[in-house]
């Protein structure tokens, strides 16, 4: 018994046998293209509709491509992977299990709403630390025509954006963990909590999400005894800019103050492009800007820490239209450069 | 046990937390969306007037002149969504673009377009009034309510 590996360090796993990212990709939409994050992707697809007749299709045709490029990027074949867990918005998660029936590897959907990405790493994290899988795959996807068609409404409709309303993602991001070692360790995760804070308006998805963001990051920094500069980089999922802002204010009321370390991808994401409200959101945003900003800073060396907080709203549209609140879950992994692995 | 209070948030916390968020919420631009959408609003009406003097001015009374002028107006929002204008103009002008009956048309035109997808039966045909049904049930509900009233009080 004395050699039993402490796994749980208050509410957070870690993870001892430091589990690898070995490769990720990022594929993204026009629109992203245009934001300031476009230089750290893989591949900016100018066409959103991917040439195929429904959006639907469009979002399948990203995910797979984030899967080759990843498997590409890390020297391995489909039938390598011991795990595959994927998900996505659309209703059933359809985009993660039709294309999976093209990978040949053990899959896992799941569902976390926009949080997805950083929920299926941690998954795949612990599989792999686990010694149930030697290499897994986590990919997710969203696509901004695919989500407003099942969220909201058609494409087309004249309607005006409110002060807080979010621009879905298109794009789709995909990490490869490995037990070997390799360049990125994921070393905790701080699973969330489902946070319901009564807010009804699915406008205000950055206001439903913030609660849940602050529980996980609280608890995150007392389970680990941390401060948040002891990263270089702390960055949530699409809170958006007044998500975000609410974030700070309700850590700092908690005695945390995040400072100049902390950004949000969705705030981030679409900086300085018009008519995107005040960020984007969608299981990619995340995605984009883990497997991008982060993965990339961390190959150059150039930041060896970071936190990533991907936030999920739960809603449905039948949750919302009969009048239901808009519950959040937020979920945290930890990442850290291998030492010795810098480039 | 697990005490059922901490499980959920209580009303009085969520309503703490309501107050703290609405503090970070931006305050719509009431102005310029009233501004912008009387502009617009006001054009789209003026292009309609222009288009039912013409038909006056080639012959019609006025009466005659009205259902051909809002069919001219329907076809030019038709062309205008599938062209992917007319939301651009919706995003633009808010109600502005919404209330006349342009907008209306736009909401067919719009749904139509998205459930093609779903195929001509089961998607454009059941679901292209998606957004402009309940206009059209409740006008007609109001209608039937307010000529009873007239009918009632003859």
């Amino acid at each position: 018994m004395a050699d039993v590996v402490q796994r749980r360090v208050g509410g957070s796993l870690r993870f001892p046998n430091r589990p690898s990212i070995i490769a990720s990709s990022t594929i993204a939409g026009p629109m992203e293209g245009k934001g300031p994050l476009a230089r750290w992707f893989d591949c900016v697809v100018e066409d959103d509709m991917f040439g195929e007749r429904t959006p639907e299709k469009a979002e399948r045709r990203f995910m797979r491509d984030a899967i080759d490029v990843a498997l590409k990027n890390a020297g391995l074949e489909p039938d390598d992977l011991h795990i595959m867990v994927a998900g996505d918005l659309l209703n059933q998660t359809v985009t993660a299990s039709f294309t999976a029936a093209e990978v040949p590897a053990p899959f896992m959907g799941v569902y976390g709403a926009c949080s997805t990405s950083v929920e299926g790493l941690a998954i795949v994290a612990s599989m792999v630390d686990a010694g149930f899988a030697d290499v897994g795959l986590s990919v997710t996807s969203s696509h901004y025509q695919a989500a407003e068609r099942q969220f909201r409404y058609p494409i087309e409709l004249n309607i005006q954006r409110k002060s807080t309303s979010q621009y879905t993602v298109t794009g789709a991001g995909a990490l490869v963990v490995s037990s070997g070692r390799g360049p990125v360790v994921v070393t905790e995760a701080t699973i969330g909590k489902v946070i319901d804070m009564g807010i009804k308006d699915p406008n205000q998805m950055g206001p439903a999400m913030a609660p849940a963001a602050a529980d996980t990051l609280y608890r995150h920094f007392v389970d680990t005894g941390r401060t948040p500069d002891y990263y270089d980089m702390i960055i949530t999922g699409d809170l958006g800019a007044v998500g975000s802002s609410i974030l700070r204010d309700l850590l700092q009321r908690r005695g945390v103050v995040l400072g100049d370390v902390y950004r949000d991808s969705g705030a981030l994401m679409f900086e300085g492009v018009p008519g995107t409200g005040v960020g984007g959101s969608g299981c990619a945003c995340a995605a984009l800007t883990m497997g991008g900003l982060i993965y990339k800073k961390m190959l150059a060396n150039e930041i060896s820490r970071a936190l990533v907080v991907a936030t999920g709203a739960l809603l449905s549209s039948l949750t919302w239209q009969q009048g239901e609140s808009i519950p959040g879950v937020a979920h945290a992994v930890a990442l850290e450069v291998q030492p010795g692995a810098a480039t | 046990m697990p005490n059922p209070s901490k499980r959920k948030h209580n009303a009085n916390e969520q309503a703490k937390y309501q107050r703290i968020a609405s503090a970070h919420v931006p305050k719509p631009p009431l102005a310029r969306n009233l501004v912008t959408a009387f502009a617009v609003g006001g054009i789209i009406c003026a292009v309609g007037q222009g288009v039912l003097n013409y038909f006056v001015s080639s012959g019609m009374t006025f009466d005659e002149a009205i259902a051909p002028t809002l069919c001219v107006m329907i076809a030019l929002s038709a062309l205008l969504t599938a062209t992917s204008i007319y939301h651009h103009i919706g995003e633009f002008a808010g109600a502005g673009a919404a209330i006349p009956i342009t907008g209306f048309a736009n909401t067919i035109v719009a749904a139509a377009m998205d459930f093609k997808r779903e195929g001509y039966i089961l998607g454009m045909g059941a679901k292209m009034f998606i957004i402009a049904g309940p206009v059209i049930v409740y006008g007609v509900v109001s209608g039937v309510i307010v000529s009873a009233i007239r009918w009632l009080s003859r």
